[in-house]
């Protein structure tokens, strides 16, 4: 297998041109079967391949399979690529299953929905360019499969595209993304530069020989950051994110929260080397990952559609992430990708859950008490609830913790540290309490739909139950892959021992942060009580009371709920500050200069015209003519001299 | 005994007068006959591919006959790196073209295809000219058939959209018709009799005192900067493909347009290579203006047809930029992006055809929601669109990013303000895309627009397997203009021809046998102290023992 790592994007890829092509004739069961397999096969021979690597590469170093060169011109250009090493491998685990879950979620979800063959192409499309994302070895590479899933995510946003948002929305992801790619791309250019490679082996040797100078160092950094502020949805990039709810909401599980939406986190960790070589840079990534934590986990907290909490949410979980990764801790981020990845899959799945028993219904003002109704929903959703919360001992509780005492405790930039901890600690406690609305206001109290919704609620098939139960139980397990020092269990710290050979201890080059003991079991501490005092607030607020308190704060504080239910009015800003200028600009560039150039070169040809006319030569001034001789001449030339 | 590139040059042309004696009211067979001719000329032309040798620089395949010997003009082609891509191109996008038309001219569908054949010969012969004037001949030619097809079979403002296009381009090209002439008495002095010589590969070693460079510089800039179109002068383009029928818009913009850029490669460049180098910043800082202005008037244009034409002088400006850059990579990633630029915004401007068939409009505002009505048709233009947007594994990618990458390398500033580019070339097509096929119908016309058609279909899917295969494998195609652009830039660079000749087949010979024999050849010919740069042609003579050394050892 490892020879063959090509096979694990190419198989997905043939599910998608099987589907794509043939998925409306062979019939929704024939194109299940298609789907299923290419995710479930692609899952296993990645496993296989795991397995193998772990055989042959005892001390976890680095598998590369070249399988042909892609371009090269003038010393630009990438092999076709596929590596294996222990990132890659955490990536390649949590995208294949996961993605091989939300693949049979998928079935029972959108079992009765038009476009279905097509809906399982564009899902295996994704797979693919997801798994040429973490597998591929060098910038250039893997940005065929960083713009391959924003294609995908484009084409998902917009899969009822005869509704006008959800185009829209589409739109909107892949051209934000856009902005973001631009940043990546000037960062390969700066690397051929000055590396002449976008290997990332090669790349990270040159800057280890000192062969790159701090401030390209830094410029590559902060333009793979933005990159990763497009695809990651951090600020000021985070636009899309929300808008994305518009696509099926196992798209948003898979796509917008477990798996594409990390690719930014990922690519960072991989450049682990370069951003400890510049400080700078990491300050700027945690700080960025701190703001976009806190101001996303605000607006969360006045949403009403069940999506849009989970989507601010997710952008929130993404800053977190970005804090571990800025503040020199690139395991936690690693690690929070991961167990972000079950719970919050397991959230998006449940609502989803929630949705499908609603008749498609997203609006939490008109659910309440649906716990009795779709128990094994309810329960996992709990579970994940408490998971993303953070408390002890689920998954969310450790990796959260490990990011926020790493930031305590960072030695690059120790001040700035504390502020990015402050920030990540307040947006944790409004995490727990806008879970915790969310988790009353759906599940617990009254029932606030219609007659008809209430009649027609019922818990979903297993298809799509059977993935929460998993998700479920990795969202309470999950964090054993990472208990921290203080514990003294046995399995202390896996994952970072796993993830040691991608991330090396280099003389000279940025250390990696050591946590005091009780840094960590303070931070721990603050964190835990703030979540229970979160949760605690959350269910006075909403507990059999149903929309009171919200209504009661619109009346008491209008215009603090309306900001925040209008998400600060950022998208009204851009439009303000930059689509309608540009729009504007675009239009007098058409009607006013190019009407000026026009003018000035018909002037000119009037004045030739008008000179020639007075020469009176060749007078008939007719174009027809002046061809005519001009191909005369040729005949006869051609004629008189071949 | 006739070459194959004098086959591929003049069937278009045999078989348009094979179509004159035709009768006129046969269209079906007309247009059939044209469809063969092309083909073959496509097949005959595939040929050309399969003789050529990559890890040459120079030309190859070279024929020589004299044609004016008292004026020293020569009937010589030649194909090589820069070329051989731009030749299939044509040859590809003409059966295309036929293809694409066969069920939407109605008016004159002999003549048509007449003009399409002589278009398609008139284009070959300006790429494989080895004499400037023979070029000159066929680069006037062109305009003749294209102004017949904009004038008689365009829209409503043909004849105005005809005339501007037809002076616009022949304004240029007189400035460079006098630059011809002066370049070719040059070496008057060096030949018995004093004729004058117009052939590329003598005039190539030319050094020029640096005021007579920019004289000429200019003149024949000014020729392929109107042609590209480059900002400030392409306000004749949109007006020209809003008026032209479907196949003259593939045509103008799949073809003719990279007369401008490849003039700037074969001409501009190595005959005045000081005054090029110091222009250089000038004609890129266009060239940016032009990608982002093309782009920001591509995104408020109301018809799709001028959005793809601004989109066109967007593209093309990558195109110069790439070749002003002057470095291995930009003006590799420069050839392929001109051939990118044909295939995607061929297809576009073919698939926008399509629904005009249909609806008899262009205007955005008039479309919506047809996704639901044309499923097939949308997915072509989807990919047609991703392509030109230059999403990675299709073609445009590859160019833009050796053009961005290789340019950054001499212009760092320039490079990263035309990759803002990038950017918008997403913003406008996928705005064309949401308004024309997302979201809900609000026409009854578009309720029941027929799906694309089987001869449509066979017309696209050919871009779209070549769409596919440059973004996947673009080395099928750099590495046969790799060795042509390194003669190229040490042209420019004013190394030494011979050395880098040497080299290059040197490093070609430890692969290829013939290559070998090549090189011995040209040791022999240095030895006998004629100085040249390919290893085509020293004269007539020369040319024909030359290729038939390649034949032989093949």
């Amino acid at each position: 297998m490892l020879d063959k790592l090509w096979l694990i994007p190419l198989i997905p890829f043939a599910g998608f041109l099987l589907n794509g092509l043939f998925g409306k004739k062979i019939g929704n069961g024939l194109v299940t079967a298609v789907a299923l397999a290419a995710s479930g096969l692609t899952a296993m021979v990645s496993t296989l391949a795991v397995f193998q690597y772990l055989g042959a590469y005892p001390d976890h170093g680095r598998h590369l399979d070249r399988v042909y060169n892609w371009f090269t011109a003038g010393g630009i250009g990438t092999d076709v690529a596929f590596q294996l090493d222990p990132l890659s491998i955490v990536m390649l685990m949590v995208v294949t299953w996961v993605g091989f879950l939300i693949h049979l979620y998928s079935v029972g979800y959108m079992g009765e929905e038009d476009g279905y063959g097509r809906y399982f192409a564009y899902l295996n499309l994704f797979l693919s360019a997801m798994l040429i994302l973490v597998l591929g070895s060098s910038y250039l590479f893997i940005f065929v499969g960083w713009e391959g899933v924003g294609l995908c995510s484009y084409l998902l946003i917009g899969f009822y595209y005869d509704r006008d948002y959800a185009a829209a929305a589409g739109k909107k992801a892949f051209i934000v993304n856009r902005i973001g790619d631009f940043g990546f791309l000037i960062a390969m250019f700066l690397m051929f530069n000055y590396a002449g490679t976008v290997d990332f082996a090669g790349v990270q040797s040159m800057a280890a020989r000192g062969q790159l100078t701090p401030t390209v160092i830094t410029a590559i950094c902060l333009l793979l950051f933005l990159g990763a502020c497009g695809k990651s949805a951090q600020i000021p990039l985070y636009i899309w994110l929300p808008d994305a709810m518009a696509g099926p909401t196992p798209v948003s599980a898979l796509i917008h929260a477990a798996t594409m939406v990390t690719a930014g986190v990922y690519m960072l960790v991989r450049s682990n080397l370069l951003y400890r070589m510049s400080p700078s840079a990491m300050m700027v990534v945690a700080l960025i990952g701190g703001l976009t934590a806190l101001f996303s986990a605000t607006i969360a907290v006045a949403q009403n559609d069940i999506k849009k909490v989970l989507a601010y949410s997710t952008v929130s979980q993404l800053g977190f992430m970005f804090i571990g990764v800025g503040v020199g801790a690139f395991t936690s981020g690693i690690f929070h990708l991961v167990t972000h990845a079950f719970f919050k899959a397991c959230l998006f799945l449940g609502a989803g859950s929630v949705i499908h028993a609603m008749g498609g219904e997203q609006d939490m003002r008109k659910m309440g008490g649906l716990r009795k109704k779709i128990p094994t929903t309810f329960w996992t959703f709990t579970v994940a609830t408490i998971a993303i919360s953070g408390f002890p001992p689920f998954a969310g509780f450790f990796s959260k913790d490990e990011i926020l005492a790493s930031a305590f405790a960072t030695p690059y930039f120790p001040a700035v540290g504390k502020l990015v901890w402050l920030m990540g600690t307040v947006a944790a406690f409004f995490t727990a309490f806008y879970m915790f609305r969310l988790w009353y206001l759906t599940f617990t109290g009254d029932f606030r739909g219609t007659h008809e919704q209430e009649h027609h609620l019922h818990e979903s098939p297993w298809t799509m139950t059977f993935p929460l139960q998993v998700l479920a139980v990795l969202s309470i397990i999950g964090g054993f892959i990472g208990l921290p020092q203080m514990l003294h269990t046995p399995v202390t710290n896996l994952l970072e021992h796993w993830m040691q050979p991608v991330i090396p201890e280099i003389e000279g080059i940025g250390k990696l942060i050591e946590i005091p003991v009780g840094t960590e079991a303070t931070v721990a501490l603050v964190s835990t009580l703030l979540a229970a005092l979160a949760w605690y607030l959350a269910r006075q607020r909403y507990r059999g009371r149903g929309l009171a308190a919200d209504l009661a704060t619109e009346q008491s504080h209008p215009g603090l709920v309306h900001t925040l239910e209008n998400k600060y009015y950022v998208d009204e800003g851009y439009d303000a500050t930059v689509v309608t200028p540009l729009r504007q600009l675009s239009i007098f560039s058409w009607k006013v200069i190019d009407g000026i150039i026009d003018g000035t070169l018909g002037l000119v040809g009037y004045t030739v015209a008008a000179i020639g006319d007075l020469l009176r030569f060749f007078q008939t001034g007719n174009v027809r003519n002046y061809a005519l001789m001009l191909f005369g001449a040729v005949v006869i030339l051609m004629w008189v001299f071949a | 005994m006739t070459g194959l590139l004098t086959v591929v040059l003049f069937l278009p042309i045999a078989g348009a007068i094979l179509l004159v004696f035709l009768p006129k009211d046969i269209p079906g067979p007309i247009k059939g006959g044209g469809l063969l001719v092309s083909l073959l000329t496509f097949l005959a032309s595939l040929a050309i591919v399969g003789r050529f040798h990559d890890g040459i620089g120079g030309f190859q395949l070279v024929e020589s006959h004299a044609w004016i010997p008292q004026w020293g003009i020569n009937y010589t082609v030649g194909v090589y790196g820069i070329s051989l891509w731009l030749v299939l191109l044509t040859t590809l996008l003409t059966p295309v073209v036929i293809l694409a038309s066969w069920n939407s001219i109605h008016k004159h569908p002999k003549e048509y295809v007449i003009s399409m054949l002589v278009m398609e010969s008139a284009m070959i012969g300006a790429f494989l000219a080895m004499d400037l004037v023979l070029f000159y001949v066929f680069f006037e030619l062109m305009l003749l058939p294209m102004y017949l097809i904009i004038g008689v079979w365009g829209g409503k403002n043909r004849i105005y959209a005809a005339i501007k296009f037809f002076l616009f381009t022949i304004a240029g090209s007189l400035l460079m018709l006098l630059g011809i002439i002066y370049l070719g008495f040059q070496q008057v002095h060096l030949t018995a009799g004093g004729v004058p010589t117009f052939e590329i590969t003598q005039l190539y070693g030319l050094s020029l005192p640096p005021h007579i460079q920019t004289i000429l510089f200019f003149a024949f800039a000014l020729a392929f900067a109107i042609k590209v179109p480059l900002f400030p002068l392409h306000t004749w383009l949109p007006d020209a493909h809003v008026e032209a029928p479907t196949g003259g818009s593939i045509i103008l913009a799949g073809v003719m347009l990279k007369m401008g850029t490849y003039g700037f490669l074969r001409f501009v460049l190595p005959f005045f290579p000081d005054a090029s180098i110091h222009y250089a910043p000038l004609l890129i800082c266009l060239s940016v203006i032009g990608i982002i202005y093309g782009a920001l008037v591509a995104w408020v244009q109301p018809d799709m047809k001028k959005l793809v034409a601004y989109s066109s002088v967007s593209h093309l400006g990558f195109c110069v930029m790439g070749i002003f850059a002057i470095n291995q990579a930009s003006i590799e990633g420069s050839i392929l992006q001109m051939v990118n630029h044909g295939l995607s915004t061929g297809a576009l401007f073919l698939l926008v055809g399509v629904v005009y068939e249909r609806r008899h409009t262009r205007m955005l505002a008039d479309y919506g929601g047809i996704a639901r009505t044309m499923p097939v048709y949308t997915v072509f233009f989807v990919i047609a669109m991703l392509s030109s947007v230059g999403l990675p594994g299709l073609n445009g990618f590859v160019g833009e990013f050796l053009i961005l990458a290789g340019s950054f390398q001499t212009h760092p500033g320039y490079a990263t303000v035309a990759a803002i580019g990038v950017i918008l070339a997403a913003i406008y097509l996928l705005w064309l895309i949401q308004a024309v096929f997302f979201g809900p119908i609000t026409k009854d016309e578009n309720r029941s627009i027929p799906d694309i058609a089987w001869n449509e279909i066979a017309a696209v899917v050919p871009l779209i397997i070549m769409i596919v295969w440059i973004g996947i494998h673009p080395n099928t195609f750099l590495r046969r203009m790799e060795p042509s652009v390194q003669q190229l830039l040490a042209t420019v660079r004013g190394e030494q021809p011979e050395k880098v000749m040497t080299a290059s087949l040197a490093a070609a010979a430890t692969r290829s046998p013939v290559a070998q024999t090549l090189l011995s050849v040209r040791s022999g010919a240095r030895m006998r102290g004629r100085q040249g740069l390919s290893v085509g042609v020293q004269g007539p003579k020369g040319a024909q023992t030359e290729v038939s050394v390649l034949r032989v050892t093949r």
